[in-house]
């Protein structure tokens, strides 16, 4: 019909037809790029802009005072730095050991991107990749692994996003793997998994407040048989982190839980039965045939799970207030802290260093699977 | 079916439907003579009808209580409608800001910290009420304690709050402990760990076996922690009059938090965690309160509202809560050398048996402001609401309830016993309460909270996060210190330090 239309039409009416045509896309998609340029594209641009300057509220409204990149001084060698970075300290022989492996490796992707005549863009942005990923295990080593040391709330937000995805998903895939079988109450076990995830952050932050407490909360009796009545997990740096880690992975370990068992029960039966008339065990199978079939899956899920644990506020917040001291505090906690002060200059410029380093890891780790996921496929 | 047939169906099926819905004709009523009317003659419409006043202040319940209820008398006697929105503690002074400096205007009615109100009044968000305080005589603005009336509701000789609470610092004790034990009420800062220490030693049960502790102070971090430190340093820091100051030094504006007094109340700060719960540190006033009422402490520190919520329904604490000016010290600060000296006559001249106390007027008492960019009629209402909730017959009341967060400022409150007596407080128990309130409003060298631009940053930030990390066990006394010190003088930089010291004096010399 179109093919009739076009022959039958004459050359101008064709040419009007093909700018039309030429016009139609842009036309139709100009309204969702102006969305995403007003409501995604101008908050970034502003909110960068805020980060180089600093705000006061005087008669008349406000003044914004350009500061270019004190904020960002202040963070990372002025007074917040030890808030930012912690108190760093001659790593353990642990902590050399992780550091020595990491710019090993460092410098074997170099290495390799040089070995294989990778365009010159490649090799510096790896060897600057490298030099990053040193820098932050170096952070953590330093604070984290080192007696002296303390970490502050940029490593204490990667404890978080590290310990805490690593622990959701290897929960979350036994989980699914249980309630793939043919179990009985399978269907019960799915909801009740599923249940945290529909309690609000905040919510989840109340209830694991009153858990812990070891005094007065419902748990006492169970605290006191165990003779931990006098043991204040709050005044204990590890033990209100643990508290935080526990909460977050009991609130997103469904989440996991939910995506990995649809990746499971959509996986191709064929090949497993093959397998099990082939007699391979059943580690066998998972490991060969499971996991190839569901890391595609696995690895979005973990990307938006890592994304999304970097911006962790609401558990620190209601349990410990980032307390003792910076022990639970987070990078957006620390951010909204400063902001309620009306410090929106210096909030703004941790919200863009989060940003860097969210980025940062999520392009390590894409670029890291890049190479298995084309394997797989 | 052609466009005729349907058009006559559906006329069919409307007249079906019609008759189906319609209700029975009703048989026509007689025309009635117009009858006399035995109504009541209808009431005066009153002062506010149809006006409504949006207040905020924080989740309370304490403060948001009597302002609700208050809200709902105040609405029948003149049919104006008082919204009352609450947020939490810590988001309320910004909220306030982004709401006035955006030129959204949501509130019309502010009940915040006096001690913020130089941000507010400084970009002109709040409404001048010298004019309607002076017009209303049901104020009984005389009444109204002194220092409240000049530091709660004055900012450069004009008034710009109603001040609704009273708040100074005092420290609480068990009578009966301190009867048992043969202790005294705590004079000094040593006396207090002294007694918190005995009481620890002693491992005291309540009468459901849960332990007493020696002493309950509020150390949560972004909570009440930074006033309750001030609380102790004050008596170290300051000793020569309220115009002396205790947060910078009046020549170079430079912080007094980096000294030996300082360094003094941190010690016994810390060692006072050695004698409260296990969980101290992660502990607000709502816990440390709760905590009193079940019988549960020794000591605390805190403003006046343990004292009535010690008689509330269920308080274990009732008849057994004395309550003490602030303690002193018998050392204070040199400023010119940064050391701690015995105190002399010269050196400590308000001094009470060679001990120099300080009492701390902490936060200030929440206090109502109306927004200048509101409506005039609702202003009006504005000003009558928080004018009514303030008058005598109401507040005399909501000062002896210890869920209202109200605690007493007025003249008349703290003489007349009979209020406090009726809502249950034994004679002595409100002659303590009310005399160490007293002993510290009338102490000519008590400490005014800060009230300088950005005073949260200042407080809030800088000295609660160096406080946090040093209760914590993450930095010793000198880092402590040097962070406090640091930071303030990064946002005096920032903001000016002529403007800012400016700023302190013009608040130290306001009038006692």
């Amino acid at each position: 019909m179109a093919t009739l239309t076009s022959t039958a039409n004459p050359p101008a009416t064709r040419a009007r037809a093909s700018r039309s045509e030429r016009l139609a896309p842009a036309a139709f998609l100009l309204p969702a790029v102006l969305v995403v340029l007003f409501v995604s594209i101008f908050p970034l641009l502003l909110s960068l802009f805020l980060s180089l300057s600093r705000l006061r509220f005087e008669a008349g409204g406000l003044k914004v005072q350009f500061v270019g990149l004190d904020n960002y001084r202040k963070l990372l060698f002025g007074s917040e730095q030890k808030v930012l970075f912690g108190t760093l300290a001659t790593p353990s022989l642990i902590g050399w050991a992780v550091l020595a492996i990491v710019a090993f490796l460092a410098l074997a992707a170099v290495y390799r991107a040089i070995r294989d005549a990778r365009s010159g863009r490649a090799v510096v942005g790896r060897a600057l990749a490298g030099m990053a990923l040193i820098g932050l295990t170096y952070l953590v080593v330093a604070s984290l692994l080192a007696p002296e040391g303390r970490p502050g709330t940029m490593v204490v937000t990667m404890l978080y996003v590290v310990v805490g995805i690593t622990l959701q998903y290897l929960i979350g895939l036994g989980l699914a793997l249980l309630c793939a079988q043919q179990l009985p109450g399978r269907r019960f076990f799915r909801v009740v998994f599923l249940l945290p995830m529909m309690i609000t952050p905040v919510g989840v932050g109340y209830l694991f407040r009153m858990l812990a407490d070891t005094n007065k909360g419902p748990l006492e009796p169970l605290w006191v048989a165990l003779g931990m009545q006098d043991f204040a997990w709050s005044n204990n740096a590890w033990g209100a982190r643990i508290a935080v880690m526990v909460g977050d992975i009991w609130q997103w370990t469904p989440f996991m839980f939910i995506v990995l068992l649809a990746a499971l029960e959509a996986q191709e039966v064929e090949p497993v039965e093959a397998a099990i008339v082939d007699g391979a065990s059943n580690w066998d199978i998972f490991r060969h045939i499971t996991l190839p079939a569901i890391l595609p899956v696995s690895t979005t899920l973990i990307l938006i799970r890592m994304i999304e644990a970097f911006k962790i506020i609401d558990l620190p917040n209601i349990l410990t207030n980032g307390g003792p001291g910076t022990a639970t505090e987070t990078m957006t906690l620390y951010a909204y802290r400063i902001w309620r002060a009306l410090d929106i200059g210096g909030s703004a410029a941790i919200a863009y260093l989060l940003l860097f380093l969210v980025t940062f890891f999520a392009t390590l780790y894409v670029r890291a699977l890049r190479g298995r996921m084309s394997t797989v496929r | 079916m052609n466009l005729k047939q349907f058009a006559s169906l559906a006329a069919l099926g409307a007249l079906v439907l019609a008759a189906c819905a319609a209700p029975p004709a009703a048989p026509a009523q007689p025309a009635q003579p117009a009858q006399p009317s035995e109504q009541k003659p209808a009431e005066p419409a009153k002062k506010f009808a149809g006006i409504t006043v949006n207040a905020i202040t924080f989740s309370g319940p304490q403060i948001a209580e009597p302002m609700q209820r208050r809200g709902k008398e105040f609405s029948e006697m003149t049919g104006a409608t008082i919204n009352v929105i609450t947020v939490p503690f810590a988001d309320l002074y910004q909220k306030i800001l982004n709401d006035f400096a955006t030129g959204t205007n949501s509130y019309d009615v502010i009940v915040f910290a006096p001690q913020w109100m130089v941000d507010y009044i400084e970009p002109g968000y709040l409404e001048d009420l010298t004019d309607r305080v002076k017009a209303d005589a049901d104020l009984q603005w005389e009444d109204i304690g002194l220092f409240f009336r000049d530091f709660s509701a004055t900012y450069n000789g004009r008034i710009y709050t109603i001040p609704l609470d009273g708040d100074f610092q005092m420290v609480y004790y068990r009578t009966d402990i301190a009867k048992e034990l043969g202790l005294q009420p705590p004079q000094t800062w040593e006396d207090y760990i002294a007694f918190a220490k005995a009481v620890s030693e002693k491992k005291l049960t309540t009468d459901d076996g849960k332990p007493v502790y020696g002493s309950c102070i509020a150390k949560k971090k972004a909570a009440q922690s930074y006033w309750m430190i001030t609380s102790i340093a004050s008596a170290f820091i300051q000793s020569q009059g309220t115009a002396q100051g205790a947060f910078f030094d009046l020549e170079t504006f430079k912080p007094l938090y980096n000294n030996e007094a300082f360094a003094r109340a941190l010690e016994i700060y810390k060692e006072t965690t050695q004698y409260g719960p296990p969980d101290e540190i992660n502990l607000d006033v709502g816990d440390t309160r709760g905590l009193w009422t079940a019988g549960q402490c020794a000591l605390t520190i805190d403003w006046g509202d343990i004292g009535t919520l010690a008689i509330e329904e269920g308080s274990k604490a009732k008849d057994k809560t004395g309550a003490v000016i602030l303690p002193g010290s018998r050392q204070v600060l040199d400023r010119k050398t940064g050391k701690l000296v015995d105190c002399t006559p010269e050196l400590c001249p308000y001094a009470v048996d060679g001990v120099n106390h300080a009492p701390f007027a902490a936060f200030g008492g929440w206090s109502g402001a109306i927004n200048k960019a509101s409506k005039p009629e609702v202003k009006d209402a504005a000003f009558a609401y928080l004018s009514y909730m303030n008058q005598p017959a109401q507040s005399n009341v909501d000062v002896t309830i210890g869920k209202t967060g109200f605690n007493p400022y007025r003249v008349s409150q703290f003489k007349n016993l009979d209020n406090w007596i009726k809502a249950g407080m034994s004679e002595q128990a409100a002659k303590d309460y009310l005399g160490a309130i007293e002993a510290s409003l009338n102490s000519p060298n008590m400490v005014l909270d800060l009230r300088i631009p950005q005073n949260q940053y200042y407080q809030g930030i800088v000295l609660d996060g160096a406080i946090a990390k040093f209760l914590a066990g993450e930095q010793d006394i000198a880092a402590t210190m040097k962070e406090i010190e640091d930071g303030w003088e990064q946002k005096t930089e920032e903001l000016g330090r002529d403007k800012q010291l400016a700023a302190y004096k013009a608040t130290l010399g306001v009038q006692k």
